[in-house]
């Protein structure tokens, strides 16, 4: 059952009758707001009509009609419909548009990412730099005018494949350089890599405000990764040290970007399931989840009664082995190398069987379909699935909890070690396990329940100290109420087809704009997609947890010592695959 | 008393020590064989195993589920005198739903009439593009196209198969996807039979 479609709840036209008005473009929702009066719309629709969580900001191109366009999706932490709004300009550069950072600072990622990928300026943010391309890229690759290096045709299929399909490698074909644009009188043979200036120059603004008066100390740099063990993959930190003590801090992304966005924009509406996977390689089932879930308010169909019990269980064992691995992967961070992390691996190991018996892969599952799934779930596997959910996990969830919870020196480093209050958290845009150890019930699960998720008896966990400690048993807190849905989807699970719709390799997707969400063990896992009734999606947009919470480690960070940091930054959980896309 | 917690924490580690040379020694007293055997190894995957569970890869491996899929393969059945009865008609529905387009079909045309004939003259894929979603099976509607179990197939050159590696025998196909198999060979005879009986039925009402 496809949730309706969110009303509008809020008459923002109303309000601002000269500076709003109603997107009225088939299929859209939501409202376009003049250029001139965004801040103050925004600030409306923050303070007035209460939507605290800025969770996506993305722009689209729409090169026909010669406009950009930046979709904001704003929600609030209480639960319930969401807001969309709009602005619109014209599509000659500097493409410019007031930055909401001083509103929501959760926009701060998003916006770079636009200016970055689309080559939107927006006047008033503080630090836009490019974010997943280096300083010195030449164009903004998702702009629709924009070719890739080994560009073929605008979109799949491609036409040299069949019916007569000769093989060439794509490398032959294109040569290296043969369509790569240079800026004018770029010479790629002197190219020296750009100075960092301005990645040093944005931590300066954290040089310690108060001196340090007793002593004069110099600041250190220190870059951390990208290829250093703790930053969970490529992910690079350059940090400025005063003695131990933390002062300034920016997180260096993009070294496994693939375009993501780009990638998705040429492939048909099926073919980009099993890109989802590789974004957060952890939990592909809940990627696909959010993907389907995407396309299916935007096809307007409906999802078998038992696929529905299948995506459920199938994400909530994602859920418990995503957890179990992050409380391992803490542990090594923590520097108790290997062996909790092992016993972590072993359980997950179980439940990846299961994957590889249903979909046939263990990590890249593309097991969801428009309306379904694609198989049902055989009967040993059923039978491993109660195996584990009735038997197995919840003793070594205790064993777990048995090994490592009262363990001195455990508590010594997690005890008391701030992460996020719940109002930096909310400003940050964060959400996922962080925001709910700070004491916001805000799980969508239960704030705009998907799928059949209404139906099941579960709690929302919550914590209150907003520590370490904290951050660390939520996941044990999460894993329990997974299984407690587990047991009952696996109970009330119906008989009957597992797909609504005939299998069919090109589906017919209406036009129109849709942003659907899930819950993923990460965090919000949004999707933000634009048909405009080609076989190919216009825009296809992420939005990932992991990237957009990482927004908070900076203000998280400042102060605390190095010693900590690694631990600090395994809260986010983050993952490269999806972080840098 | 500070300690405690590490303590209660080794336990735990100790337990699991324990358990894994009981579960070996008490597999041996009963005379059987935890490892290098089909059913130490499923056991060792299953909800009961105790101790360390590691498949000792490459001399054991996991159990390969039915459903498991690495890269695809051609189904040919055998005809007569060991003929290749190719199932592929070259629609050309897998090279379309091919999510990264590693696929390349080459279509057959009737040299005199130029009329396409539901053969391929040849089938590329690129094994290393492929990232095994299992689609090109999934939609292939001929069951020409099928997902294979067998993953050593890393070398020094670039994999790039074409018709004659990609096939394989039905037979192949029936040992490694035994209830797939099962089930596609009913749905055929039965569409077969209506074909038939349809056939059956046209010139009956002509007459
Ligand atoms: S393998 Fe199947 S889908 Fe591909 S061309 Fe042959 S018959 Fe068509
Ligand atoms: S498995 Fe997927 S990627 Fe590989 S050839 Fe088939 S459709 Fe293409």
């Amino acid at each position: 059952m496809a949730a309706p479609a969110s009303t509008q709840t809020v008459d923002l036209v109303a309000r601002f009758p000269d500076s709003v008005s109603a997107d009225a473009r088939p299929g859209y929702t939501g409202f376009i707001v003049k250029k001139e009066n965004l801040l103050e719309v925004a600030t409306a629709i923050r303070d007035e009509f209460g939507y605290d969580l800025l969770t996506a900001v993305t722009g689209v191109d729409y090169i026909a009609e010669n406009k950009m366009e930046v979709v904001y999706h704003a929600y609030k932490t209480t639960g319930g419909a969401g807001l969309t709004f709009k602005v619109q300009v014209d599509r000659v550069d500097p493409v410019e548009v007031p930055s909401v950072v001083g509103i929501w600072a959760g926009a701060d990622f998003q916006e770079r990412e636009a200016w970055d990928l689309l080559g939107i300026k927006f006047t008033g943010h503080p630090d836009l730099r490019r974010i997943l391309m280096w300083e010195g890229y030449e164009g903004h690759p998702l702009r629709k005018d924009w070719k890739e290096p080994f560009f073929e045709e605008e979109a799949k299929p491609f036409k040299s494949r069949w019916p007569d399909g000769q093989h060439t490698f794509a490398e032959n074909k294109n040569p290296f350089r043969d369509n790569l644009k240079f800026p004018e009188g770029f010479d790629p043979e002197a190219y020296q890599p750009e100075n960092e200036d301005d990645l040093y120059a944005s931590l300066e603004r954290f040089r310690s405000k108060g001196e340090n008066d007793r002593l004069k100390t110099d600041h250190i740099v220190v870059n951390m990764g990208p290829h250093h063990p703790s930053t969970h993959g490529v992910l690079r930190v350059a940090v400025t040290l005063d003695g131990e003590t933390i002062t300034g801090l920016k997180p260096v992304m993009g070294y496994l970007h693939r375009n993501h966005d780009k990638i998705g924009e040429r492939n048909t509406y099926l073919q980009i399931i099993p890109y989802t996977d590789r974004l957060d390689y952890f939990n592909s089932m809940s990627n696909n989840f959010g993907y389907v879930t995407t396309i299916e308010k935007l096809m307007k169909i409906p999802v078998a009664e038992r696929a529905e019990y299948i995506r459920v269980i199938m994400a909530e064992l994602s859920r418990i082995q995503n957890h179990l691995i992050f409380i391992g992967m803490l542990m090594n961070d923590l520097g108790t190398m290997y062996t909790p992390s092992l016993y972590a691996f072993e359980e997950r190991e179980l439940v990846l069987d299961i994957f590889e018996a249903v979909s046939g892969a263990r990590m890249m599952c593309n097991y969801f379909r428009f309306g379904g799934v694609v198989r049902d779930i055989p009967d040993f596997a059923m039978q491993k699935i109660k195996d584990l959910v009735f038997d197995r996990l919840p003793a070594k969830t205790d064993e777990m909890e048995r090994f490592l919870n009262e363990n001195e020196v455990l508590v010594a480093r997690l005890k008391g070690i701030h992460v996020l209050n719940a109002e930096d958290a909310i400003k940050y845009s964060v959400t996922g396990p962080v925001l709910r150890a700070a004491g916001v019930p805000y799980d969508l699960r239960r704030a705009e329940p998907y799928s059949v998720y209404d139906r099941f008896d579960f709690d929302v966990a919550v914590r209150h100290n907003a520590d370490m400690m904290d951050n660390y048993l939520i996941r044990f807190d999460e894993i329990r109420q997974s299984l407690r849905i587990l047991e009952q989807a696996i109970k009330q699970i119906p008989e009957g087809p597992i797909n609504s719709q005939k299998p069919a390799y090109q589906v017919r997707v209406p036009a129109g704009e849709a942003y659907g969400r899930i819950e993923s063990p990460k965090g919000e896992l949004g999707f933000y997609v634009v048909s405009n009734g080609k076989p190919n999606p216009y825009r296809y947009h992420v939005r990932p947890a992991s990237f957009v919470n990482l927004q908070a480690v900076e203000s998280m960070c400042i102060g605390a010592k190095i010693a900590d940091f690694v631990a600090l930054l395994a809260m986010f959980d983050i993952v490269m695959g999806e972080l840098d896309r | 008393m500070y300690g405690k917690g590490i303590l209660k924490g080794l336990s735990v580690t100790w337990k699991r020590f324990w358990d894994t040379y009981t579960e070996d020694i008490s597999w041996m007293v009963r005379g059987k064989k935890r490892y290098n055997t089909q059913e130490g190894i499923a056991h060792r995957s299953s909800k009961d195993t105790k101790g360390i569970f590691t498949v000792q890869y490459p001399e054991e491996q996991l159990i390969q589920p039915e459903e498991f899929r690495y890269v695809p393969f051609l189904v040919y059945d055998e005809g007569e005198e060991g003929k290749k009865e190719i199932r592929c008609t070259s629609c050309g529905i897998c090279a379309k739903v091919c999510p990264p387009q590693c696929i390349w079909i080459v279509r057959t045309n009737d040299p005199s009439t130029g009329r396409p004939v539901p053969v391929p003259t040849n089938f590329y894929i690129d094994m290393d593009i492929c990232m095994n979603c299992g689609f090109c099976a999934e939609y292939c509607p001929f069951d020409a196209i099928k997902m294979d179990h067998d993953f050593d197939i890393a070398s020094y050159e670039r994999n790039v198969y074409n018709l004659e590696k990609l096939l394989k025998p039905a037979s192949y196909y029936n040992s490694i996807r035994p209830e797939n198999a099962a089930r596609e060979d009913e749905a055929r005879r039965a569409k077969e039979a209506l074909k038939a009986a349809k056939a059956e039925a046209k010139p009956a009402a002509a007459a």
